[in-house]
């Protein structure tokens, strides 16, 4: 699917109605179809490859309407608690990606027209990273990042 | 000088000797509370339940986040049904535990005057189903832990109340368990006591070492690390290994001695059972 | 299966939704310790909470989701009284369901 998108955008080769979709809709998955679930935004190795798999995109936006409840340090590994709150109106989804997890993506949060900007979890995360967390709105990928500390314990990590 | 210690033997004075030479439970007690009320002054008595949370403030905050909906309750329901499902005879575990079980965990462990042993929680629950011609569970975790969160549970809130009997037996076992706390073991020549009491609040590599005082008033544990449920005696054999010492049996005699001198320790501190810890 | 424990409370038009799923959200790189084979993966991969017919938040998951996972989100146009409905599939197509009463 991803692929398709490129070669319309850069063939340009059907009508130009195609180009206009495309460019409407931003370029980003629907989010209709961003509800299935995708292998291959899941099992990426990297950000880039992961927001491509998710949205068609990895262009980021940063925003300070992004705020990013996580710990400095994390007690344990295993279970990290992360909280996302945007103040971004019209937002279509929140994901979370861990950047130095083997495969970055842990969640996407598709959000009905009602529901508030917010999602709040538990990840996994393998070493210390930035906790990054993309919210989808207006054809646009806005991000924050907030480090996390993940530490080898002496006793029960 | 044989003769004079046969005497003194047959007149049944060397066990007071040997306890005016040791101190009584309630000096170890009042020894250990003023130790960590020295150690750290600005945790109210009340809070060292909550072990490194009661010490470290970003640790404390994570913790609570968890507890906002924490992973154990899960375990209680378990817990609660496997404690209602009767047993092939039709009986129930309440026939076994006073009040039907509820909200008696503070006094465990006891000692049983009868068998001459220390009694805990999970040995109570085992006795139970043997005796009503069941298989026992395993010590250390899944549904012999879960009862016990149930278990737990229903008693938080209740403070705990380990009676040290001074029936010389009891003594005998309170000793051993007091011995185990304080000794070195492994190979890393490790007491519970050199990380829990000497350098409690002082890191090892990147974690906390949480204080002795309110050490058992939370469990069974839901530890991040084992993303699960654990007994005491599953977190003893744990710590034991730790040092690389050789871990003893969950519920042999050892750690059933261990437990009846540290839980004690918390005597006066409520049960916060079963509680969330990294 | 009764995996799902929810809570739902209403407050000033907006309803929160607390989930904890009892899941192993397994990796599949994790390695039996005695076999030396890997365990595999095994983990929810979308769960969906409907109100009224509609489908208020639709969350995909990957396994770094910690095991016996924790959700939480808002949403308006939820009372007291409502029925919301929380299910989840995993990746084996193993799935369950709960409903809970807006508080």
């Amino acid at each position: 699917m991803t692929s398709m998108k490129r070669r319309i955008f850069l063939k340009g080769s059907l009508a130009t109605g195609a180009i206009g979709v495309a460019a409407s809709a931003g370029l980003l998955t629907p989010r209709a179809s961003l509800a299935a679930w995708s292998k291959d935004a899941f099992e990426a190795k990297d950000v880039n490859s992961a927001l491509s798999g998710l949205f068609g995109s990895s262009d980021l936006t940063g925003s300070d309407k992004i705020k990013i409840k996580a710990p400095d340090i994390a007690e344990n590994g295993a279970v990290v608690p992360v909280s996302v709150t945007t103040s971004i109106g019209g937002a279509e989804s929140i994901s979370i990606i861990a950047e130095k997890n083997a495969s970055p993506l842990t969640a996407n949060f598709i959000l009905g027209p009602g529901t508030e900007g917010y999602v709040s979890t538990r990840i996994k995360m393998g070493k210390t990273s930035s906790v990054i967390a993309v919210v989808k709105a207006g054809g646009k990928l806005y991000s924050t990042g907030k480090e996390v500390k993940v530490t080898i314990g002496g006793c029960g990590g | 000088m044989k003769k004079i210690l046969t005497a003194i033997l047959a007149l049944g004075l060397l066990s007071t000797f040997t306890l005016t030479a040791q101190a009584t439970p309630q000096d170890d007690l009042d020894k250990f509370r003023s130790y960590f009320k020295k150690r750290f002054p600005n945790t109210p008595f009340k809070d060292f339940i909550n072990g490194v949370y009661s010490i470290d403030a970003a640790s404390r905050e994570q913790w609570e986040e968890i507890e906002e909906f924490p992973p154990y309750e899960l375990n209680i329901e378990k817990g609660k049904d496997l404690f209602a499902k009767p047993f092939a005879n039709g009986k129930t575990y309440a026939s076994c535990f006073t009040n039907n079980g509820d909200g008696i965990a503070d006094r465990y462990p006891f000692f049983d005057a009868k068998s001459g042993k220390v009694i805990t929680l999970e040995a109570s629950i085992n006795a139970c189903r043997e005796a009503n011609g069941e298989k026992p569970l395993k010590w250390k975790k899944g549904a012999m832990a879960d009862i016990s969160a149930y278990m737990h549970y229903t008693s938080r809130g209740n403070i705990i109340s380990v009676k040290i009997s001074d029936d010389p037996r009891a003594m005998a076992i309170y000793n051993k368990g007091k011995a185990h706390f304080y000794a070195k073991r492994g190979q890393l020549n490790m007491s519970c006591a050199d990380c829990h009491v000497y350098n409690s609040g002082n890191k090892i590599r990147a974690d906390l070492l949480s204080p002795a005082l309110g050490h058992t008033s939370g469990f069974p544990v839901y530890r991040s690390k084992w993303g699960g449920l654990g007994t005491l005696h599953r977190r003893y054999g744990g710590c034991n290994k730790q040092v690389r010492s050789k871990p003893f049996k969950a519920q042999s005699p050892e750690y059933t001695a261990l437990q009846y001198f540290h839980t004690s320790m918390s005597n006066g501190l409520e049960i916060n059972g079963p509680s969330a810890r990294k | 299966m009764a995996s799902i424990k929810m809570r739902a409370k209403a407050s000033d038009g907006v309803t929160t939704i607390k989930a904890l799923i009892s899941h192993v959200m397994e990796t599949g790189t994790r390695k039996d310790k005695k076999t030396g084979k890997k365990i595999p993966a095994h983990f929810i991969q979308e769960v969906v909470c409907e109100h009224k017919g509609n489908k208020i938040m639709v969350a995909n998951w990957g396994p770094a989701i910690s095991k016996n996972p924790y959700l939480s989100f808002k949403f308006s146009g939820g009372a007291s009284g409502d029925t919301v409905k929380l299910s989840w599939v995993d990746n084996k197509g193993e799935k369950d369901s709960k409903e809970a009463t807006i508080k």
